[in-house]
């Protein structure tokens, strides 16, 4: 029995153990000691991390995917830079976000993608700041992420940023009297928006009546704070949170026939590609979002387009700031004349340099996008409201 | 050697772990100084050892104590929130970063140790799948307080809040709790030498412990609480002591994982990483240190391991787990390998019998 | 706010407690049920009833099968998938220690969620009610109560009838009682245990089949983790009624669903969890073995 217990737990032991060396055998292509990242010379190596299982995957697959089409496009035209994506799944859990990271520093990553959930990309980015590698990541909007780190960039509007922007649009616009704000307490993101949305109401004289707020495991019943929006006579329910949550809090409402306002911010973008959501309870919605899969112009249609052929699935703004970064990346590289034999610290140098120098016009954000010294970018929300099941700019 | 023999069964083993662990960290350090473990397996090395205490000190109280505890990582939590506070507001008093470790994992456990004891109390009143829910739900409840706890230090003293954040710091300040935001460390202070001698300090703790006489009584009360009491062991005394005990270990491991990280919350030590701590227990053997050692370290690397599988990675993990676990307890399959290991002596060690009492 | 108002409120929590605590309550008897004969906590019930909702999601929205139709599949496809785990997971090991069978049970249950993420990927699918949208009202439509609720509510009820009786008066249903209080006497009393075992799973699987339909028809939001959290505050409901017990995995369930949103209406939302775990640890320290437990007493 005893020797039946030490023979197993060998066996696994083993089995770790001759899996992880097949993991470095299978990536050591490197002719280098594979700890200090240099390039094989024909492609850059960017890598990122994300939670491609679990709860949050619906966003990490997003981004991969995303990433990939780019990836895939720019070695298809075969012009001098060419990428070669890898993506390690973290879970959305900061641990293992940093095994994940030393993963691709194996592998050799010269440039990298951040994390794409906040928390994981709080922690990866003080590695990426040690370790001297470029990241440019394409959603994780907490400004911890870039504060005091001179090599970490976001594609993404950062959290302030959003509820600075929602409670102007909300007030200029005249949109309502009451707000009502329902927020997510364990979430970085939907926590920042609405502290920056709270000051700016109150500085701007727009009347907050309450707030409520829910977190994991205790985010399927809205009915408590849907209550106390309609007893504190709310118009307009502000929801700074990602579109999962908010479908259920508009099916909620409609259920016991409260009909305030909506309005979101760039997370509840994706709400309407959700299988078999109807279509009508979020008729009205408005939210701010840097992307929008209807528009028309060529880029928009092309990538859609790509994506819902490989993928079956129309993307939502996390695929559209993946495939942004990449090519910001291709475009600092070209400006900034990299060569794929660079090490990760010289490509760092490099691109500190280049980005806040480079303006990109991409899918996302209304115009030109470009960045400052702090890592944080300047884009223009576009404001949406959804009409007839699509989403129709705002004025 | 022939004194090794002649030594007690239970020196033996205590020995051999300790051997064990030695053995492990030296290979491990040597390799480090010279060809390099790879970054990945770098990184994990304080949280292998985090949890290696971890899945000891929870076979105390699931093994050695016999009671199921489905809250465990709740006592890393208090430990990881209340030692990284200690160590995050002491960063501009004690400059030396050994000691300040020190003695945040010493406060990480003292209070780990008192939520242990006063959940104690009335926890080991009850028996069985009852007090195993008992414990979830108090690991859910230290869960909820945290994320919902707000603390901040600066010149004026320490504040905190509720719910709500009315912390006011001064210029200076220092934000020790951000409620669902959690803890973000103002400097890695944890090394792997300090997971180590905390896994040695833990072994040393619980071997001593389980051969003492207090470690008989607890046995005792496990194997037969009535026989036990009847012989005037006080049941409640023994397994509080146990639980405290383990409580307290559990949060240094909690202060020394806390420290290893750049950012962590609550969430993290939520029913899911109590799970994974009693099945390293589990899967290490009931009462079985080394056993818990190994499992720990094993399966901590094990989903990094497979990330060759890529999208099927936690699918074949999942499936690794229902295996060992048919392969070691499934009737069927352990004859068939008792076949093949005919000739070699079945050894009854003390990990066998303990093990089939505690299933009782 | 005077009295009348007070009173409606209090009257409209308790409706959406129950609502949510029936959910609990079906979750919650096929819990019971298992434990009650196998004496083992099946922590892949939380799974199963994430199978079931996918199963009825796909047949009615997908394939546009009439709900009933949509239903009995889903009881179907769970009742097989019951008696495949049991039979490959569980029953290799019958004389293994309870907590092997734990982990074992875990194993299961990251297995169904993942392979359902790698079947039917993690973007979660909007669950289309069974049960048609309208309400009545009472009070003069001050007070309404979903179709919905009033179903989930009588099923619950029927349910938790139906096997009380059928275990207290068939042939099958005290069989299964005898394999609860002695497998080894009921073995030598001519019943087949394995046999009773694999069917107290294929009922527990079927009656996650509906609480997976129903929990989706309330909460639309289908992910393969849908079914951990319920199924975690199902197995407190259970233990707070006294595990084993029928009736009181329903008086559990119902009394944890009211609780939840009693707390979170009048004391805080965040701190609901935290105040519902709080409850259940009072009760147990005052009833050991939960409200309708059966006491053992200790052979010496």
């Amino acid at each position: 029995m005893k020797k039946l217990r030490i023979l197993s737990l060998a066996m696994a032991a083993a089995m770790s153990v001759s899996l992880l060396a097949g993991c470095s055998n299978g990536t050591a292509t490197t002719p280098e000691d594979d700890t200090t990242s240099t390039a094989t010379g024909t492609a850059f190596k960017i890598g990122g991390t994300a939670p491609l299982t679990g709860d949050a995957s619906i966003y990490g697959l997003a981004v991969q995917r995303g990433a990939q089409i780019a990836v895939d496009e720019i070695n298809a035209e075969g012009g001098s830079i060419q990428f070669e994506l890898k993506y390690e799944d973290d879970v959305n859990d900061p641990e293992k976000a940093v095994n994940a990271y030393n993963t691709l520093k194996d592998w050799g990553m010269q440039l990298s993608l951040g994390s794409v959930t906040t928390k994981p990309c709080e922690s990866t980015s003080v590695y990426n700041f040690e370790d001297r590698i470029f990241a440019l990541t394409p959603s994780a909007s907490s400004t911890a992420v870039v504060e005091g780190k001179d090599n970490v960039y976001q594609m993404c509007f950062t959290d302030p940023n959003q509820g600075l922007a929602s409670a102007d649009y909300i007030n200029s616009q005249g949109l309502g009297e009451k707000v009502f704000i329902i927020w997510k307490n364990d979430d970085v993101y939907s926590t920042g928006i609405k502290d920056t949305f709270m000051a700016e109401a109150e500085k701007l004289g727009l009347e907050v009546v309450g707030d409520a707020t829910f977190a994991t495991g205790n985010d399927q019943d809205f009915s408590v704070q849907l209550n106390q929006a309609k007893e504190a006579g709310a118009d307009l329910l502000f929801l700074p949170m990602y579109y999962q949550p908010a479908s259920l809090i508009l099916a909620q409402a409609d259920a016991m026939g409260y009909e305030p306002k909506f309005f979101g911010v760039d997370g509840m973008d994706g709400i309407l590609t959700m299988e078999g959501f109807d279509a009508s309870l979020a008729e009205g919605v408005m939210l701010l979002t840097p992307f929008n899969a209807d528009a028309t112009d060529d880029a928009t249609v092309n990538f859609v387009t790509k994506y819902k052929e490989l993928y079956g699935e129309v993307p939502n703004q996390f695929a559209a700031d993946a495939y942004d970064c990449v090519y910001a990346y291709k475009l600092a590289l070209e400006t900034a004349g990299c060569t794929p034999d660079m090490t990760a610290e010289e490509l760092c140098d490099k691109m500190i340099e280049t980005f806040p120098t480079i303006t990109f016009t991409g899918l996302t954000g209304d115009g030109d996008i470009t960045w400052q010294t702090d890592g944080k970018v300047s884009k223009a929300p576009k404001g949406m409201v959804i009409q007839n099941g699509a989403y129709v700019g705002m004025e | 050697m022939m004194k090794f023999r002649r030594m007690k069964k239970s020196t033996r083993t205590s020995f051999f772990t300790y051997a064990l662990v030695i053995v492990a960290f030296l290979v491990i350090q040597i390799l480090r100084g010279t060809v390099g473990i790879g970054s990945l397996l770098e990184g994990q090395l304080i949280p292998i050892c985090a949890y290696i205490v971890m899945a000891v000190s929870l076979n105390l109280v699931v093994g050695i104590s016999g009671e199921l505890s489905l809250g465990h990582a709740g006592f890393m939590s208090v430990g990881a929130f209340a030692g990284c506070s200690m160590a995050n507001a002491l960063q501009n008093v004690v400059a030396a970063e050994p000691v300040r470790l020190v003695i945040a994992i010493l406060f990480g456990a003292l209070m780990a140790a008192l939520a242990g004891f006063l959940i104690g109390i009335p926890v080991l009143r009850l028996n069985g799948d009852y007090l195993a829910i008992v414990t979830l739900a108090f690991g859910e409840i230290i869960k909820t307080i945290v994320t919902n706890l707000y603390v901040g230090v600066d010149g004026n003293g320490l504040q905190a809040s509720f719910v709500n954040d009315n912390t006011k710091l001064a210029e200076g300040g220092i934000a020790l709790i951000k409620g669902p935001m959690g803890v973000s460390n103002a400097a890695r202070i944890s090394s792997f030498v300090a997971g180590f001698l905390l896994v040695m300090l833990t072994l040393i703790i619980v071997f001593n412990l389980v051969n003492s006489r207090a470690g008989r009584a607890i046995m005792a009360t496990r194997d037969n609480r009535i026989a036990a009491e009847s012989v005037g062991i006080s049941v409640t005394k023994y397994k509080l002591m146990a639980f405290t005990v383990s409580a307290a270990l559990a949060g240094a491991a909690g202060t020394l994982y806390g420290c290893s990280q750049i950012t962590f919350a609550a969430n993290k030590f939520d029913f899911n990483t109590s799970i994974l701590i009693l099945v390293f227990v589990v899967l290490g053997g009931l009462g079985n240190m080394w056993g818990s050692v190994i499992a720990a370290a094993a399966l901590t690397i094990l989903p990094e391991a497979l990330r060759q599988f890529s999208d099927y990675r936690m699918l074949v993990y999942a499936i690794v787990l229902i295996l060992v676990m048919l392969a070691t307890n499934s009737p069927a399959i352990r004859s068939f390998f008792i076949r093949i290991f005919r000739r070699e002596k079945d050894e009854d060690g003390p990990s066998r019998s303990m093990k089939k009492e505690a299933a009782k | 706010m005077d009295f009348s108002s007070l009173l409606l409120g209090l009257l409209d929590n308790l409706v959406r407690g129950l609502s949510l605590g029936s959910v609990y309550a079906i979750i919650a008897l096929g819990y019971t049920m298992v434990y009650g004969i196998a004496k083992m906590l099946n922590f892949a019930h939380g799974d199963v009833i994430m199978v079931g909702a996918y199963i009825c999601f796909f047949a009615t929205s997908t394939y546009g099968l009439p709900p009933v139709v949509g239903i009995l599949l889903s009881m179907a496809v769970c009742t097989v998938l019951g008696i495949v785990i049991e039979r490959l997971a569980y029953k290799p090991l019958r004389q293994a220690p309870s907590l092997a069978v734990l982990i074992t049970a875990i194993g299961v249950s990251y297995f169904l969620q993942n392979a359902a993420q790698l079947l039917w990927t993690s973007s979660p699918k909007v669950f289309s009610s069974v049960v048609p949208k309208g309400d009545v009202s009472f009070f003069g439509g001050q007070l309404s109560v979903t179709y919905l609720t009033i179903v989930t509510i009588v099923v619950c009820v029927v349910i938790m009838l139906v096997l009380t009786f059928f275990t207290n008066k068939t042939k099958m249903g005290k069989a299964m009682r005898a394999c609860s209080e002695d497998k080894g006497a009921a073995q030598l009393m001519g019943i087949d245990v394995n046999a009773t075992i694999s069917i107290t799973f294929a009922i527990g699987s079927a009656l996650a089949a509906i609480a997976g339909v129903l929990l989706c028809s309330a909460y639309p939001n289908l992910t393969p983790t849908t079914g951990s959290m319920p199924g975690i505050k199902a197995f407190t409901a259970a233990v707070f009624g006294g595990i084993g017990s029928i009736p009181g995995a329903l008086l559990g369930g119902l009394l944890l669903g009211i609780i939840e949103i009693f707390a979170g209406s009048y004391i805080s939302t965040q701190l609901s969890n935290a105040i519902v775990f709080g409850v259940l640890i009072i009760v147990l320290l005052v009833k050991p073995a939960g409200l309708l437990g059966k006491k053992i007493r200790e052979k010496v």
